[in-house]
C-alpha cells in the first residue's frame, strides 16, 4: 500500500520498521515532524532532549546498550552535538546508531545553511542522502542495517526539500530487533576515549572508511542510470531530482551515499560519458572528491554555491552551459504589478513577548537575542534586538560586552525552551563570574516557533505525560543571582517597575516574563478583541509602535492632527490588552471596562471591520 | 492515465491560512486518481504571518522535483490578494489563477510604509500573462455555509471545477480530512466554491 509521506515521516516510519528502540531530539526546523511522527509508534521509547548534544548522548548510550536508536536534529544542531557526533564515531556501538541532520539550504528558518557533509567527511561517519520520501524510509534502514555492519554512526543527511515534501511510500512491517546484550558492555579499550585508548581506535576508524567505501562500490545505494554518453551527471539528494527533470538525456551517476564515495564507480561512469557534471546544492563536496580522483568536471562553474537549487535554476545554468535541457528556460516577462508590501514574519497579535519588547525598546538597551519566535523583536517598529547568533549566545554575549568595559547596560532575552537547551550554562557564568547583565526569560511555556512541543519547563513530555516543572525561579536563585523578579508579560506596568528595580543593582539580575503563547490551544479560548472607542482616539500612533498585526490604520482621521485612526481587527486581537495599557487616551478599553460596558448594554455589537485593501 | 496530462499547482498566502491542509488534499486527490504526486511546503518562521508557498505536482508516470518552476504552474491557488501577486511569476503563460478576494493587510501596510495594490492590479498582471482569474469570495462563502474557517474548502472547491475528475472522487478525500459534526458545512461550502467557476472548459 502506497501513501503519501513527508520526509519526516518516512524517517520515523523507516526508523520504526527498522525495529528501532530509542529516539531523542531537540525540535529544530526542518527535523522537528520525525520524533511527533515516531512518538505515536508503539514500542519505541521517544523524547525531546534538553538539547541536541543530550539528545545524541541519549541515542549512543542506547546503542551501547545494545538498542537500536536515532537522534534527529536540525544542522545547526548538529554543531551542538559535534563533541558527541565525534567521540561516537571513534568508539562506535554495539547496536544501530542513526543521526539524521535536516540541513536548510535558502535557510529558510536557520541562521545558516552549513553543509553537513562536511560533517561525515570530518568525522568519519559514512553519510546516507536520500533525494525523496520512500528514499527516507529506505535509508533510514539501510543506516541502521550499515550501522551494524561496519560498527559506525551514520549520517542520515536530508535537506528541507526532502523532510517537507510529501511522495508516495510503500509501507512495510518493523522487523523486531530483540537486544544483542543482555547487560552494558564493559569493555574500556573501546568505550573510554582516554588518549591512550584513543590512539589505538583511530587506525580502525580510518581503515572502517576504507571498507565502507569498498562496500559502497556494489552497493544498491548507488547506482548508474545509462543514456545518452555526451553528458554525465553526478548528483545526490533532492538536487538528483531536479536534475533528472531538467537533463533527461543525461546519464545520471546517482549516489545513496555521499561519504566516503565508490572510486571504482565513479571511474567507471566518468569514462562512459563525454562530460562530467556535478550538480549538488550548497558546498561542491562531491565535485572537490573527483577532483582529488583526478577525474575533470565541472560543478559549481555551472550552477550556484549559495542557496538551495530548483528546477528554474537548474535548467537556466545547464543551458547556458550548452548541457541538453528538456525545454528552454521560460522567459519571464517583467509583470505590470506596483511594488508590493513586504511580508515579513511578525510577532503574533497578542504575543506576550511584545511588552517586554515595547519596555526594551523604549529604554534604548542594547538587547543581545537568541533563536526563537522572539527573534522577531528586532523588526521595526520595536527594533529592540541587537544580536542573535546561535542557540543560547545571547547571554554570553551580553556578559563579554559588560566585561569589556563597554558602560552601557547590557540585556540578554532568551525563550524559555533556549534558557534549557543552552542559556542555563551561559547563566551559570554570569553567576559565577559576577557581570551586571540583566537576563530577561521570555518563558511563554512552549517552545513555540516549531510548533509547541513542550519542554522542562511545561511539565509535560513528548506525549504529553505528566512530568515534573523545573521551577525558573528556583533554579535561577540556587546559581547565586539574588536579584530575581517574575512578571506577567502582559502587565506594561509591572514590567517597566521591575525593569528599574533589577537594573538598579549593579549584579547579575534576572526577569521572568511569564504568559503562555497566545497561540495555545488553552489560552486560545480565552480571546476577547478589544476595539478603539473612536471619539477618544486622537491618532496619536503610540499604539501602532508595538508592532502589532491587529492594530491597523482606520480611513478614518482625527479632525485636529489629521493622522489616521486607530483601528483593531477583531479575527486578530486575542485581548492582550498591551495597547490598552499604553493608550494615553483610554482610547482601548480593556475586557473588564468591555464587560462592564456589556453589562450595561446589553444590545449592543460592535461595527465589522474587515482587514480593508 | 496515459491520456491525462501533468499538472502543477502553487498555494499560497499568510502563514495561519490554512495552505497546508488544502496542499494536502489536493496532494491526495492526485494520488486517488492515479497521478504520481509530490507535495512540497515549508514551515518554521514564514508560519509566524509571512508569506508561504506550497508546491504540489501531478504526473500520470512520474513526478521528479517536488519544486514548480517559475512560469511552469497551470494553477495559481492564492489565499490573499496581494500575495497573488507576489508569486504571480509561478504562474505559466494561459494557466488559471484562483484568487481569494481576501486582503490581509501586512505590517508594513498598517505601518504606513507601504501601500496595498489594488484589485485592477490584478486583473493586469493575469492578463499579461494571458491567464485567467478566478477571483472567489472564499469567508462570504464560508460564512454562508456555516464557518468562515471553511474559506479553504471553498477555494478548493473552484480549483476542482478546473480539473478533469469527478466531484465524487475530491469529496471522498475532503470527507476523510474534517470532522465528521462539519461534514455538511464543506459539502456546501465544496459545493459553492465549485459554482463560482462557470467553465470547465477553462485555459488548463
Amino acid at each position: 500500500m502506497k501513501r503519501g509521506l513527508s520526509g519526516n515521516e518516512s524517517i520515523a516510519r523507516g526508523a520504526w520498521e527498522a525495529g528501532v528502540h530509542v529516539a531523542a531530539a531537540y525540535p529544530g526546523t526542518p527535523s522537528t515532524e520525525i520524533l511527533e511522527e515516531l512518538a505515536r509508534f508503539p514500542r519505541v521509547y521517544c523524547e525531546w532532549s534538553t538539547n541536541e548534544k543530550v539528545a545524541l548522548d541519549v541515542a549512543i548510550g542506547a546503542a551501547y546498550a545494545g538498542r537500536r536508536a536515532i537522534a534527529a536534529m536540525k544542522h545547526v544542531g548538529l554543531n551542538v552535538a559535534a563533541d558527541s557526533f565525534f567521540y561516537a564515531s571513534s568508539t562506535g556501538a554495539e547496536a544501530g546508531l542513526v543521526i539524521v541532520s535536516a540541513d536548510d539550504p535558502s535557510m529558510h528558518s536557520s541562521q545558516n545553511e552549513q553543509d553537513n557533509r562536511r560533517f561525515a567527511q570530518f568525522a568519519r561517519v559514512p553519510c546516507l542522502e536520500p533525494s525523496d520520501s520512500q528514499e527516507c524510509k529506505d535509508f533510514t534502514i539501510a543506516a541502521f542495517e550499515l550501522s551494524e555492519l561496519f560498527d559506525t554512526p551514520v549520517l542520515l543527511r536530508t535537506t528541507t526539500r526532502t523532510n517537507h515534501s510529501a511522495t508516495p511510500v510503500e509501507l512495510g512491517d518493523r522487523t523486531e530487533r530483540p537486544p544483542k546484550r543482555e547487560k552494558f558492555p564493559r569493555d574500556p579499550a573501546k568505550y573510554v576515549m582516554i588518549p591512550a585508548h584513543a590512539r589505538r581506535r583511530h587506525p580502525v576508524v580510518e581503515q572502517r572508511v576504507r571498507d565502507i567505501a569498498a562496500w559502497a562500490e556494489k552497493s544498491p545505494l548507488n547506482r548508474i542510470e545509462w543514456r545518452g554518453r555526451k553528458v554525465g551527471v553526478v548528483t545526490a539528494g533532492v538536487a538528483y531530482q531536479y536534475a533528472r527533470e531538467v537533463l533527461p538525456t543525461a546519464s545520471f551517476l546517482k549516489l545513496g551515499m555521499v561519504y566516503p564515495l565508490p572510486e571504482q564507480l565513479i571511474r567507471t561512469f566518468a569514462a562512459g560519458v563525454e562530460r562530467v557534471v556535478v550538480v549538488e546544492e550548497l558546498d561542491p563536496v562531491l565535485e572537490e572528491e573527483l577532483r582529488l580522483l583526478g577525474i575533470p568536471c565541472e560543478g559549481k562553474s555551472i550552477f550556484p554555491l549559495c542557496g538551495e537549487l530548483d528546477p528554474t535554476v537548474v535548467r537556466k545554468n545547464a543551458a547556458a552551459a550548452g548541457l541538453p535541457v528538456d525545454k528552454p528556460p521560460v522567459e519571464l516577462t517583467e509583470l505590470p504589478r506596483p511594488e508590493l508590501p513586504a511580508r515579513p514574519p511578525v510577532l503574533c497579535a497578542g504575543c506576550p513577548h511584545r511588552g517586554v519588547f515595547q519596555l526594551l525598546s523604549k529604554k534604548k538597551v542594547p538587547v543581545t537575542g537568541d533563536i526563537g519566535c522572539y527573534t522577531l523583536g528586532l523588526l521595526p517598529p520595536l527594533s529592540a534586538i541587537h544580536t542573535c547568533g546561535c542557540m543560547g549566545a545571547g547571554i554570553g554575549v551580553a556578559h563579554g560586552a559588560a566585561k569589556s568595559g563597554i558602560g552601557e547596560r547590557m540585556v540578554a532575552v532568551i525563550g524559555d525552551s533556549t534558557f534549557y537547551h543552552a542559556g542555563l550554562p551561559a547563566l551559570a557564568n554570569i553567576a559565577y563570574n559576577r557581570s551586571n547583565v540583566l537576563t530577561v526569560i521570555l518563558d511563554n511555556r512552549s517552545t513555540a516557533m516549531t510548533g509547541h512541543q513542550p519542554n522542562p519547563g511545561t511539565g509535560f513530555t513528548l506525549q504529553q505525560q505528566p512530568s515534573e516543572v523545573i521551577e525558573l525561579e528556583p533554579l535561577v536563585r540556587a546559581l547565586g543571582i539574588h536579584h530575581v523578579a517574575t512578571i506577567d508579560a502582559y502587565d506594561v506596568e509591572g514590567l517597566e517597575k521591575a525593569y528599574k528595580d533589577l537594573m538598579s543593582h549593579e549584579e547579575p539580575a534576572v526577569l521572568v516574563a511569564r504568559r503562555e503563547c497566545a497561540l495555545l490551544p488553552e489560552a486560545k479560548r480565552r480571546w476577547v478583541p478589544l476595539h478603539v472607542v473612536e471619539e477618544k482616539c486622537t491618532g496619536c500612533g503610540i499604539c501602532f509602535r508595538i508592532g502589532c498585526p491587529a492594530i491597523l490604520k482606520s480611513e478614518e482621521m482625527d479632525e485636529k492632527s489629521r493622522k489616521p485612526l486607530a483601528l483593531i481587527d477583531p479575527d486578530q486581537c486575542t485581548g492582550c490588552e498591551v495597547c490598552s495599557q499604553l493608550c494615553p487616551h483610554d482610547a482601548i478599553p480593556n475586557r473588564d471596562q468591555i464587560r462592564l460596558a456589556e453589562e450595561h448594554q446589553p444590545a449592543t455589537c460592535s461595527t465589522p471591520v474587515t482587514g480593508g485593501s | 492515465m496515459a491520456s491525462q496530462k501533468p499538472y502543477s499547482f502553487v498555494l499560497v498566502g499568510v502563514g495561519g491560512q490554512g495552505t497546508l491542509l488544502a496542499s494536502n488534499i489536493l496532494a491526495e486527490v492526485g494520488l486517488a486518481a492515479g497521478f504520481d504526486v509530490k507535495k512540497s511546503e515549508v514551515h518554521g518562521m514564514a508560519q509566524r504571518g509571512g508569506s508561504v508557498a506550497s508546491h504540489v505536482r501531478w504526473h500520470p508516470e512520474k513526478v521528479f522535483s517536488p519544486l514548480v518552476g517559475l512560469g511552469e504552474a497551470d494553477i495559481l491557488l492564492s489565499f490573499e490578494k496581494v500575495e497573488a501577486l507576489r508569486f504571480a511569476e509561478f504562474l505559466r503563460r494561459g494557466g488559471t489563477a484562483v484568487v481569494n478576494d481576501m486582503a490581509i493587510v501586512p505590517i508594513t501596510v498598517a505601518s504606513g510604509s507601504a501601500t496595498y495594490p489594488g484589485d485592477e492590479d490584478l486583473a493586469k498582471v493575469f492578463a499579461s500573462l494571458d491567464a485567467e482569474l478566478v477571483m472567489v469570495p472564499g469567508e462570504r462563502l464560508a460564512q454562508e455555509a456555516g464557518n468562515v474557517k471553511a474559506a479553504n474548502v471553498v477555494l478548493l472547491g473552484a480549483v476542482s471545477k478546473l480539473l478533469p475528475l469527478s466531484e465524487e472522487m475530491w469529496w471522498e478525500c475532503l470527507a476523510q480530512r474534517v470532522p465528521k459534526k462539519f461534514l455538511e458545512l464543506n459539502r456546501v461550502a465544496f459545493a459553492s466554491g465549485r459554482a463560482t467557476v462557470t467553465t470547465t472548459d477553462s485555459k488548463t
